[in-house]
């Protein structure tokens, strides 16, 4: 079954939506979706520091994905303004990145599948990476569930039950570093934010629980794969950004229908 | 005259000699204070005077940089924060609001909500909540964990007068059904002295500390308050810092527990 190419894209879309539907619900929450765009465009920096080192690209990328992370969330914490910072982080790593990989002999011709992501080139180790990396995210934030939602809601809140938010935040920031490295494949670098956000805004208006709104955010973001997909073979356009498209239509009908439900 | 010695009562949570500073600037100095079981303390003072900071020095939210915060193991404490910022992204019903960060039965939140009389809320949304409503859900919420103690920061802020004193009556209510231990803070003078066993007012230091009658009549409370109309001018206008560098124990001497009913 694995032999088709189009049965391997399509389980790597559904794979991907159980990780960024929760993980894309709390981006949307804490609005970290800067942050999430200068984590993901960091990507491309770990793929040219992986590729001149010989070091697996997935490895690279969670590496610079986490130490951006990282640096994001410090910054934050020291009350940088965040709007400016993120700017010159996301666009600086992009750049940096972009710089780096034209070093790099070979990678230029296929940039591209690292931008917008090569989901129809998916192969048997990349859909085991992808699923893997997936399942530990989804874990993960299974696990602090609760702790995640409480500090999201209000930090003193928090706090005051005996939970320590800075964790929390960890928590979240090592998540988004795994879903990057996973992504790139799938949706390309440019496009991991748009992954995120997309789906979990367009379950916004039709949830009632934070809980429904995850699981409708993989729901929808599993449905735009599948969409996109089709999308890409039957007017042959490039897949990744086939996929977000899909979600953004999904996410102005839900938005209508929302609006006509609660009012 | 200290008449602290003699009523050798349990101390739920109690501030030692603690100071807080904000990068360069002292926010509170040498402040010592102590919650007893079952008495309902208030904090008043100015704005700017440390409240806040004062609770969240005794929550762990903000660090001392001397002294020391003390509690009885194993505290239960309920905190009810100043303010939620309600985002609109979240979705958040009442129901599932009462279960962070520990999961309750049905029964139990229902219960939790009657006792606070906002019986019928359940299902709604926590961003279309009233202030008043708010505010005694989010009761409700610290209530569940059976707390020894309560911590309130400002609870009335926003709602009307008579939301106010029904407020107030309520947290009475709920110390004379529970046996908790309340501290609050609070900048509106007249109806929480009327609800408090104990009054301590704060501005960067304890100024003055004892039963309402007492605090009232203290040459401290009025130069920070002043008296009958002007008092809400003084409030805001702290102009009067009396000197307390001579004597910096001088407060003690205010600390009055002759009338204290539950000791």
């Amino acid at each position: 079954m694995l032999d088709d190419f189009l049965t391997r894209a399509a389980l790597a879309g559904v794979g991907l939506s159980l990780a960024t539907g929760p993980l894309g619900s709390f981006v949307v929450w804490r609005r970290m979706a800067y942050f999430g765009d200068a984590t993901a465009h960091a990507a491309i920096l770990g793929v040219a520091m992986a590729l001149a080192t010989d070091l697996p690209v997935g490895f690279g990328i969670m590496v610079v994905s986490l130490a951006m992370a990282v640096t994001v969330a410090t910054l934050a914490a020291k009350g940088w303004a965040m709007d400016t910072t993120l700017g010159v982080l996301a666009h600086s790593a992009l750049a940096f990145g972009l710089v780096a990989v034209s070093f790099v002999p070979g990678v230029r011709t296929d940039l591209s599948a690292w931008l917008f992501g090569d989901i129809l080139a998916v192969s048997r180790g990349d859909l085991a990476f992808v699923w893997g990396g997936a399942l530990v995210v989804l874990a993960l934030l299974a696990w602090r569930w609760q702790a995640l939602l409480t500090a999201t809601l209000n930090e003193d809140l928090a706090h005051a039950s005996g939970l320590n938010p800075d964790r929390e935040r960890l928590v979240l920031t090592v998540a988004l570093a795994i879903v990057v490295a996973v992504a790139i494949k799938v949706v390309g670098a440019l496009l991991i934010a748009a992954m995120l956000i997309v789906p979990a805004a367009a379950a916004r208006s039709l949830s009632r629980t934070p809980e429904a709104m995850a699981v409708l955010a993989i729901a929808i973001g599993a449905v735009s794969a599948l969409g996109g997909l089709q999308l890409s073979l039957w007017q042959d356009t490039p897949a990744g950004p086939s996929i977000i498209v899909v979600a953004a239509l999904i996410f102005a009908a839900s938005t209508a229908i929302g609006k006509r439900i609660t009012g | 005259m200290p008449v602290v010695s003699g009523k050798r009562e349990m101390t739920l949570i109690a501030a030692d000699h603690i100071c807080v500073r904000y990068g360069g600037a002292e926010v509170l100095h040498d402040v010592s204070i102590a919650v007893h079981p079952g008495e309902i303390v208030t904090i008043v003072g100015p704005n700017g005077s440390g409240k806040s900071t004062l609770l969240r020095a005794l929550l762990g939210i903000v660090p001392v940089a001397q002294g020391g915060v003390k509690r009885v193991p194993g505290l239960r404490i309920g905190y009810v924060p100043q303010r939620l910022a309600l985002d609109r992204s979240l979705p958040m019903t009442v129901r599932r609001f009462l279960s962070l960060p520990v999961r309750v039965s049905d029964a139990l939140a229902v219960q939790a909500l009657a006792r606070v009389g906002v019986l019928g809320v359940e299902g709604a949304q926590m961003a279309s909540l009233s202030g008043g409503q708010l505010q005694r859900v989010l009761l409700a919420r610290a209530l569940l964990s059976d707390p020894q103690l309560l911590v309130l920061d400002e609870p009335t802020q926003g709602l009307d007068q008579p939301g106010e004193a029904g407020f107030y009556q309520l947290i009475e209510d709920v110390r004379a059904a529970s046996g908790a231990a309340v501290l609050m803070v609070s900048h509106d003078l007249h109806v929480v002295m009327a609800a408090s066993d104990r009054v301590i007012c704060l501005n960067g230091h304890v100024c003055c500390e004892g039963t309402p009658h007492v605090v009232s009549s203290a040459p401290e409370y009025r130069a920070l308050f002043g008296l009958g109309t002007q008092g809400a001018l003084a409030l805001y206008q702290h102009v009067h810092d009396h000197d307390h560098a001579g004597a910096p124990h001088d407060h003690h001497h205010h600390y009055h527990t002759d009338e204290h009913p539950h000791a």
